[in-house]
């Protein structure tokens, strides 16, 4: 059975037939060739396919297509403002907080939610924050780094 | 030096950090096909029939092929592997066929579809059973295979390699010795776990031309072994590799390039694509071998060793092609960074009904090191004398000799070793935990590795200048992460004078970058890196060949600076760089010398390959790489829980090309070294895994990140591009020793297995109490 869904991505209105079993993630990378967002593990332990929905960090492969209806996804992809980068995206790059890159968009995602919400968490919010989002390479020292100090400039401040 | 020594932004950073970055399982193609694969749930078993006609029947299947398809072994050092299980399958999940269809869901029905009948056989899991003479043996006819002449398999049994390393006389060492000790350890098996899951796409054009997308380490040496396995001349297979999501070795050699390659064949035209999931990955790719060690030590009252004997038993598993390589390397840095005259040591590679083991970041020496350093606390903490000073008595110093007898011109390891120990406040007891059920501890631990490849492997790189005088380099050594790319800039950026913004890099296409052989062994900067100021030094030379016309000088009263031609008599007479990109244009016209092309071509000078019955060399490696790390931890002696607090890190990475990424190399090294110290092991019961997901595998979290402090001691290696040497894979190597060192000094218990585990703590702690 399909549903039909319409919801947005990155404020870009989308209408979509899915079947049930669909998955958040797939439709992203198969059907709307959005790539940013990652599959690590597909079964929500990695972190990698972090997605902000109606303004909460989740991780897409856990979301079913079907529940897509009305709702507002942002990913990766609708951080920067043209070549704009975010300030977590500049602090990321400045802070060399990553290598290889492929968990650095679930950072990213996770990153920015918990700003919106906590423009000045304390290292201890920021390592509860992002615990869900797994890094092999960096030792998560320079993304704790790189997040506080987009913290401390305080661009998330309401 | 301008460029090289400054944290320069990764060439890659904005790619990255906007998703923009193309890994391989994000390239989109036209009308893929989707393949999946058909798994023995056997460790060893016979097949006796596979029928597939249910499966070809399926509406949306293209193809399905078994191991009778391709019978061709494929191997790296040794040709024991076949993609498909032809006849026999050796380890739980080895594919037996696999199918290519329209969509995922019909290619997992199709596999489903596929009956087997299997005869089960005698299986191996452990090294030590698999070297006794009546164990079952997992590949009877190794003695045919086609091997490298630097390994030695041993007809008859499962032995695919044996290293023997005989220096000086061990024997008279143990006779003479005051203290003898005699300690075994054990390190389990334990995964890469890049982020990034393996995936590999095949297309098969009807010309006969074959190109392969995959999550690739080292393009070159995939494209040699698949050329030789699918027998392909090596212009008609192309191998593309993108972002690459981690490797830590395990996207070194060829993965699953060999399951799609058949199938695209029988689909000319459709590209097949495979990309695994994580389950698959904890299964199916490589592991790090498990490793018996036995290490004996003959010790002089005054601390110095004298002599070592060592035996080194490796689970390689089912397929050992790449697994053997592990085992001498681990044979030539068998006593670590420590100067002894008498050595013994035996080094086995030992097939099992295991998952394949392959390369693991540190290749052999993570693991002898939790043995090596551990034993030496040992040692000295029953000979009264301080875990330092036993390093500082038997450390290696310039002018030491290694274990294969090579003269270690530069060795910064008692720099390291002081360094380590003032940023651990090693002299001062740990501040009090608050609770008299949380104890802490101090450790240090020290290594060293080499880059250990084969003795004549090679590099290549290519400049293109640009007519406005930026540049593109063109280099096949592949940024995985560890900030290859950006080296190489910085370090063509500074022979040529200009910002590292002026270059591209270009890597990862067999078709359009130039060769090299692996991205592993922590030689990309060493060897690509040579590679590349030979380059850039080769198209500077044709620069100053014609700019000596124009300037009405000769090339030596020229110099580069800031990307200008200067002259040194009149410094005012200066000339943009781009001025000669095509060459030189003439008064009436006509044109010399063509476009600015800078080529190098790189191999280890005087490398030589370690003899058959003694195991030495002068020189089998282009240098060592030494270094110490320390850990203060604290042991909940209620929970068995340690929390590592702090971890220090001092390496000698001779000239650091790049500050902030070697901060990030020695960072991530040593949380994934404690990683393997406390939670990490693939939990294997008869063959099968048993733990494969993040939530049975733990790996590090950012809950876990203990304070990190990292420094380099800088003393150049003299034949490395601007006096570096490679750090990648060494930063990680002491990490699990010196964690468990610490742990010992909390809590006086020695821990001879990984991990360290809250139930094996608070066991040994029971033990303990026991005992008192």
């Amino acid at each position: 059975m399909e549903y039909r869904v319409r919801f947005y991505v990155n404020n870009e209105p989308i209408e979509l037939s899915v079947p049930a079993n669909r998955t958040l993630l797939s439709v992203l990378r198969e059907d709307l060739a959005l790539t940013g967002t990652k599959e690590g593990c597909g079964a929500g332990e990695c972190g990698a396919c972090t997605i902000i929905m109606d303004g909460k960090a989740v991780n897409a492969c856990l979301i079913l297509a079907p529940e897509l209806d009305g709702k507002h996804i942002e990913t990766v992809e609708g951080l920067a403002n043209g070549s704009e980068l975010s300030p977590l995206q500049e602090s990321f790059i400045e802070h060399m907080a990553l290598q290889c890159g492929f968990c650095t968009p679930g950072m990213l995602m996770s990153a920015e939610s918990l700003l919106r919400e906590n423009p000045h968490p304390t290292r201890a919010e920021i390592v509860d924050a992002m615990s869900g989002n797994l890094c092999r390479c960096t030792g998560y020292k320079k993304i704790v780094e790189a997040i506080e100090a987009v913290a401390e400039k305080g661009v998330y401040e309401k | 030096m301008k460029v090289v020594g400054t944290s320069v932004e990764r060439l890659d950073a904005v790619k990255k950090v906007t998703g923009t970055a193309q890994f391989a399982d994000d390239i989109q193609f036209s009308r893929p096909l989707f393949a999946q694969v058909k798994r023995s749930p056997y460790p060893h078993a016979k097949i006796l029939r596979i029928d597939t006609s249910k499966a070809k029947a399926l509406e949306g299947v293209r193809c399905v092929i078994t191991g009778d398809y391709y019978k061709k072994r494929s191997g790296l050092y040794l040709e024991d592997k076949n993609f498909l299980a032809v006849g026999t399958a050796k380890f739980r999940g080895e594919p037996v066929a696999a199918v290519a269809a329209e969509s995922k869901e019909i290619a997992e029905e199709a596999c489903r579809l596929i009956e087997v009948e299997y005869e089960e056989l005698p299986a191996v899991f452990d090294a030590l059973e698999g070297m006794k003479p009546d164990a079952p043996l997992i590949h009877p006819d190794l003695h045919t295979y086609k091997v490298a002449p630097i390994f030695y398999p041993q007809k008859g049994t499962n032995i695919s390699h044996h290293y023997v390393l005989r220096k000086g006389d061990p024997d008279k060492a143990f006779a003479e010795a005051d203290r003898v000790f005699d300690n075994s350890f054990y390190i389990p098996h334990v995964q890469h776990v890049p982020i990034e899951p393996h995936a590999c796409t095949a297309q098969y054009m009807p010309d006969g031309e074959l190109t392969i997308w995959a999550a690739c380490q080292s393009p070159f040496a995939v494209r040699r072994a698949l050329a030789e396995t699918f027998d392909f001349p090596l212009n008609k297979i192309r191998v593309i590799s993108k972002a690459v999501g981690g490797g830590f070795g395990c996207k070194a050699g060829t993965t699953l390039e060999g399951i799609v390659i058949p199938l695209a064949m029988l689909c000319p035209g459709r590209p097949v694509k495979l990309t695994y999931t994580r389950e698959d990955e904890f299964q199916y790719a490589y592991v790090r071998q498990g490793l018996h060690i036995r290490i004996q030590t003959a010790v002089r009252k005054d601390g110095k060793i004298i002599g070592s004997r060592n035996t080194l038993a490796w689970d390689g598993g089912a397929y050992t092609e790449y697994g053997v390589n592990i085992v001498k390397a681990a044979g030539w840095g068998c006593v670590g960074p420590y100067d002894i005259d008498n050595i013994a040591t035996d080094s086995y590679c030992v097939y099992t009904n295991h998952p394949v083991g392959g390369p693991y970041r540190g290749f052999g020496m993570s693991e002898i090191h939790f043995a090596i350093e551990q034993n030496l606390d040992m040692v000295a903490n029953e000979m009264d004398i301080s875990p330092l000073d036993i390093r500082r008595i038997n450390g290696i110093r310039e002018g030491g000799i290694s274990a294969t007898g090579q003269k270690i011109e530069v060795a910064g390891y008692q720099e390291c070793l002081e360094r380590a120990a003032q940023l651990l406040e090693y002299d001062k007891p740990c501040e009090p935990s608050g609770s008299p059920t949380k104890l802490r501890g101090k450790g240090l631990a020290g290594g060293w590795k080499a880059p250990s490849m084969p003795t004549d492997v090679a590099s290549s790189v290519i400049i293109r200048m640009n007519e406005d005088g930026t540049f593109v380099l063109l280099c096949s050594c592949h940024d995985m992460g560890q900030g290859s790319d950006t080296v190489m800039a910085q370090i063509a950026a500074e022979t040529l004078t200009v910002d590292p913004s002026k270059i591209t890099v270009r890597t990862g296409d067999t078709d359009h970058t130039p060769y090299e052989w692996q991205t592993v062994a922590s030689r990309s900067t060493y060897c690509a890196g040579n590679a590349t100021k030979l380059a850039a030094e080769d198209l500077r030379n044709k620069i100053l060949e014609v700019a000596q016309i124009k300037l009405g000088t000769w090339k030596n009263d020229l110099y580069l600076e800031d990307g200008y031609v200067c002259r040194k008599f009149y410094p005012d007479m200066k000339v943009p760089m781009s001025t000669f990109a095509l060459g030189l244009s003439l008064p009436d016209q006509s044109g010399i010398a063509g476009p600015m092309i800078g080529v190098g071509s790189f191999t280890v000078p005087n490398n030589i390959a370690a003899d058959i019955k003694t195991g030495l060399s002068p020189k089998p490696v282009a240098f060592w790489t030494m270094g110490v790390n320390g850990a203060e931890v604290e042991v909940d002696t209620e929970t068995g829980k340690i929390k590592v607090l702090k971890m220090v890190s001092v390496f000698d990475a001779g000239k650091v090309i790049n500050p902030q990424m070697y901060e990030g190399q020695a960072e991530g090294a040593m949380v994934q070294a404690m990683g393997t110290a406390l939670y990490e092991e693939l939990k294997l019961d008869h063959g099968r895994v048993m733990n494969p997901s993040f939530v049975d595998y733990k790996i590090p979290t950012f809950d876990d990140m203990p304070e990190l402090v990292v420094e380099a001691v800088e003393k150049a290696e003299p034949t490395g591009p601007y006096g570096a040497r490679g750090i990648g894979e060494i930063v990680m190597v002491p990490g699990a020793p010196a964690i468990a060192n610490a742990v010992a000094n909390a809590i006086g218990c020695r821990f001879l297995r990984m991990p360290l585990t809250p139930d094996v703590v608070l066991a040994a702690l029971r033990e303990k109490n026991k005992k008192q």
